[in-house]
């Protein structure tokens, strides 16, 4: 299966993934402005981290490291860690 | 989307702001099996958990133990017994190393020399009377002598449903002897009679509670949305209980899907080996607890749920913020 490598593109399969797995509302993937703090504004934490991770390691091939979580504060960090893996 | 910053307004996002990256991780630890006093509804020794693990008796055991949890993440131990001051090294061992709370029938005073800023719970299941009944010794006699004007303790006071109508005598004489006060509700775990809730009560109660908590700010610690939580047993329209309850020991939990959940939490017995089902009694029935701290863990874990008005927000900040004042993460 092909995969989405741009940046952008996954900046919107991240996006898209949140949206689903945890039904936020009011929001699509092209409206999710991609720098706003999951955990601080959004109330995400470490288990929603987990269920979308677990979505997106799937869809990519990729592993996340548990440890980086805390790192992965924002749809576009999300998104640069998957393009960071799918290169290496 | 709603947002944080779009449900508040800057005095409320501030005090958003100065919670929201605590991240507390307790456990809680048995730290022995004995006790001074034998209180019916105790549910350590109702359920036979005194008995559940040998005591681990060496001190260097202990210490590494502590180390380990603290490389496990946690950053607030929380100290139960049986009684923790009867083990006064051990209570040293971890608050050397941990923020740590030590829960105490207050019969044994904490030596503020060795323990300047330990944060002390002492236990009170009512006036009197009451605590003759369940406790056979009216332990506010002894404990309040030796904490009076401690700023590092409170009272953490069971209300049982004979004690409607007359909380404000009892958070009075917390209130005059410079201590303040923490409200939670028995779970009557060995069914004495006349001990246990009917809805009416917890309806009274609530408002009473709500009553204290406007005319004595300064003495009660703790907000109306948990009134609301603990007496309903519901938040959000969903109900409390096994399926929600986020106090459970993590490698005893089996449940699927797993509920959102402190992370990590474990409840230890004092052989530092085996672990509990869950902060409380392993026989309680989940359907009637009314354990003060996992319902407001519950409220803590279930942040997302709150974003969705100013008020529900309010309402999760409000809980955030008296779990962390009640161990020491912010002051009062
Ligand atoms: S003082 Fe606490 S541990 Fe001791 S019997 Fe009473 S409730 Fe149980
Ligand atoms: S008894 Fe209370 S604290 Fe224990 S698992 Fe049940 S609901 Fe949770």
């Amino acid at each position: 299966m092909a995969v989405e490598t741009k940046e952008t593109d996954i900046i919107l399969k991240v996006a898209e993934v949140l949206i689903e797995e945890l039904k936020l509302e009011d929001v699509t993937p092209t409206t999710f402005e991609p720098d706003i703090d999951l955990v601080d504004e959004i109330g995400i934490d470490s288990m929603d981290l987990a269920t979308v991770a677990l979505v997106l390691q799937d869809h990519y091939g990729i592993r996340f490291d548990e440890d980086d979580y805390p790192t992965l504060t924002t749809v576009r960090k999300i998104a640069l860690y998957i393009a960071a893996r799918l290169e290496s | 989307m709603k947002t944080v910053s779009s449900l508040l307004d800057d005095e409320w996002y501030a005090r958003y702001k100065r919670i929201s990256k605590l991240n507390i991780r307790s456990s809680i630890y048995d730290v022995t099996n004995r006790c001074n006093l034998r209180c019916k509804g105790c549910f350590f020794f109702s359920s036979g958990e005194d008995k559940a693990a040998e005591e681990e008796m060496r001190q260097d055991r202990w210490e590494a133990f502590i180390d380990n949890e603290k490389e496990r993440g946690v950053n607030l131990a929380i100290l139960i017994g049986g009684e923790p001051t009867l083990y006064l090294d051990r209570v040293e061992a971890f608050y050397r190393r941990l923020p740590t709370f030590c829960a105490t029938n207050g019969l044994i005073k904490v030596p503020r020399d060795r323990f300047p800023d330990l944060m002390v719970g002492i236990s009170l299941w009512g006036d009197e009377n009451d605590e003759k009944t369940l406790r056979g010794k009216d332990t506010f006699a002894v404990s309040s002598r030796h904490y009076a004007g401690d700023p590092n303790t409170y009272y953490l006071y069971t209300i049982t449903p004979k004690q409607i109508g007359k909380i404000e005598k009892i958070i009075c004489k917390i209130k005059d002897v410079g201590v303040k006060v923490h409200m939670q509700l028995l779970s009557n775990d060995e069914g004495v009679d006349g001990f246990s809730w009917q809805p009416e009560e917890l309806n009274d109660v609530r408002f009473e509670m709500d009553d204290m908590l406007d005319r004595y700010p300064d003495t009660v610690i703790s907000c109306k949305y948990y009134h609301e939580v603990i007496t309903t047993g519901k938040m959000l329209g969903r109900p409390f209980g096994w399926n929600e309850c986020p106090s459970v020991t993590e490698p005893l939990d089996t449940r699927s899907p797993q509920p959102k959940r402190l992370i990590h939490f474990i409840r230890w017995a004092s052989d530092l080996k085996t672990m509990h089902r869950c902060c409380t009694s392993e026989t309680r029935d989940c359907r009637t607890c009314k354990d003060g701290a996992a319902h407001m863990s519950w409220v803590m874990v279930n942040k997302r749920a709150h974003i969705r008005t100013t008020k529900d927000l309010q309402n999760w900040i409000e809980v955030y913020e008296m779990f962390a004042k009640l161990y020491q993460f912010i002051p009062w």
